[in-house]
């Protein structure tokens, strides 16, 4: 249950990636993935490049390679799709290892596996320096509609006592011997589902009760303005400006 | 807010509740005209059994419920709709479960709520959230998020998200549930050494006796009796017909208060 304020992804420390401010760290990331996703797939070098980059980036960020190499395997499932495409794709083919591939889907392949692994390491490093609450913040300062940034950071807030919630009834079913087996159980399941749904909602008016009794009058009060300097924007936005001329080059050689 | 503080009289009492009554929208009546005064500076329990009304009483005192008929007053300011800002910073309320109070991802925004909800910004802000962790001994949880605090620490906390507001009147719905005896004893200390105005909900009698000389029993919508808190302890005949039931082997009489 480390979730909430310490989520997995997050790894503590005081680089000088952990400083930035988090809506100058949103910006670049977005910036960077739209460069490498504008980029051409026959340039490979440049996506050689880019890898160079999020690697000084990380070196910077204090974040081991083996961190972000393990948190890299929620890819799996997209390479997966990928790794099928030179198999089912038309046009051209050619033989590899005995196998009849197609030149089209190897080049599809390498484009959807590269694009996407560069885009899942600029999150990773992300998430991996950004407390999840700064994020929201950051989200906010960047014009995210402030309800919603009060709905996630309530769900940040109270996930853990929600999970709670639900060990302790799954506790007590289990006390008076109830055990999940099979369909004609998922009644059981149903209800307590509603009922915890219930207790939620009850819950979350008992909170309103209490916000409103501090002065909650719709919005929440700012109490951490993120602000971020001129150089801080420039340090953070040299990553996104390095990709760029990485991308023009490919698009000009 | 040049209105509000010429309507503060420095001489009325922390809270005025005169003829409050209250039937809820499904014609349940919960208050049959309440009447009460607490001055300045006193620390008053309110006693009584389950369903006599308590809680509908203590959201009436900062406006979450608004009386059918009857006033409330803080500070002599009227509890109603023109400055309610005023009153909710007034009147700190401190909910049973502290889960339902703490609502920010760390101890310091949470502290930090009221009073920038109020308008207060950077340095004073933050003086201010200093100042009331170091009233409750949690000074150093700041950065921590309230879910990793044990239960006892999270009701100081929960104290302390209140003490920022700077209130005229602190309003605990049972401070003592669910605590054991060590934190119980912590949060009385903390409650004696503060200066403003408490008024405790509870059921704890024994810890009613300990903090409040004065007592209230509020019983089927009405202030059932007032007065010196170990005698209407002491009082079988006013107990038992109120519900009231002191915890096995406990005798009021026989504790010697120093106040």
């Amino acid at each position: 249950m480390g979730a909430g304020h310490t989520h997995k992804l997050y790894r503590h420390g005081h680089s000088p990636v952990h400083a930035l401010p988090p809506h100058t760290k949103l910006t670049a990331v977005f910036a960077f993935v739209v460069v490498v996703v504008s980029t051409p797939r026959e340039a490979v070098w440049a996506f050689a490049l880019y890898a160079a980059l999020l690697g000084t980036v990380a070196y910077a960020a204090r974040v081991p390679a083996s961190f972000l190499l393990k948190r890299l395997l929620i890819e799996v499932p997209f390479v997966a799709f990928a790794v099928l495409m030179p198999f089912v794709a038309q046009g051209e083919r050619v033989d590899v290892l005995g196998m009849s591939l197609s030149v089209n889907g190897l080049w599809g392949a390498w484009n959807v596996l590269a694009k996407g692994t560069l885009g899942v390491a600029a999150s990773v490093l992300l998430a991996a320096t950004t407390e999840l609450r700064e994020l929201l913040l950051g989200l906010q300062r960047l014009g995210l509609p402030p309800l919603l940034v009060q709905i996630a950071s309530f769900m940040i807030r109270y996930g853990d006592v929600i999970t709670d919630e639900m060990r302790r009834m799954r506790i007590a079913r289990e006390s008076r011997g109830f055990e999940a087996r099979g369909v004609r159980h998922w009644g059981v399941l149903a209800k307590s589902a509603g009922a915890l749904f219930i207790r939620s909602y009850e819950r979350g008016e008992r909170v309103h009760l209490a916000m409103i009794s501090r002065g909650y009058a719709g919005s929440m009060p700012v109490i951490d303005e993120v602000t971020a300097s001129r150089a801080q924007w420039s340090y953070a936005l040299t990553l996104p400006c390095a990709a760029l001329v990485v991308c023009l080059l490919g698009w000009a050689l | 807010m040049g209105t509000v503080t010429d309507v503060t009289d420095v001489t009325a009492p922390s809270l005025e509740v005169a003829g409050l009554a209250f039937a809820y929208p499904d014609g349940h009546q919960a208050l049959f005209g309440v009447d009460f005064t607490l001055a300045r500076g006193e620390r008053v329990a309110l006693l009584g059994p389950n369903g006599a009304g308590k809680t509908t009483l203590v959201l009436h005192l900062n406006g979450i419920l608004t009386a059918g008929a009857g006033t409330v007053k803080v500070a002599g300011l009227p509890v109603g709709r023109q400055h309610m800002a005023e009153i909710r910073r007034r009147v700190g309320i401190v909910f049973q479960d502290p889960d339902d109070q703490l609502f920010m991802p760390t101890v310091r925004e949470d502290v930090a709520f009221g009073p920038a909800a109020a308008g207060l910004k950077g340095a004073e802000l933050e003086a201010r959230v200093d100042r009331a962790l170091e009233r409750v001994g949690m000074a150093e949880f700041k950065a921590r998020p309230p879910h990793h605090l044990s239960f006892g620490q999270r009701r100081r906390v929960a104290v302390a998200t209140v003490l920022a507001m700077e209130p005229e009147i602190l309003v605990l719905d049972e401070p003592s549930s669910n605590l054991d005896p060590a934190s119980r004893r912590e949060l009385a200390d903390i409650l004696r050494s503060l200066d403003v105005t408490v008024l405790m909900v509870t059921h704890d009698l024994p810890y009613a006796l300990e903090l409040c000389p004065r007592s209230l029993i509020l019983s089927e919508g009405v202030i059932a009796a007032d007065g010196r808190t170990g005698e209407l302890l002491a009082d079988d005949e006013l107990m038992r017909a109120h519900r009231l039931e002191l915890p096995f082997g406990f005798d009021p009489r026989s504790v010697t208060m120093g106040a």
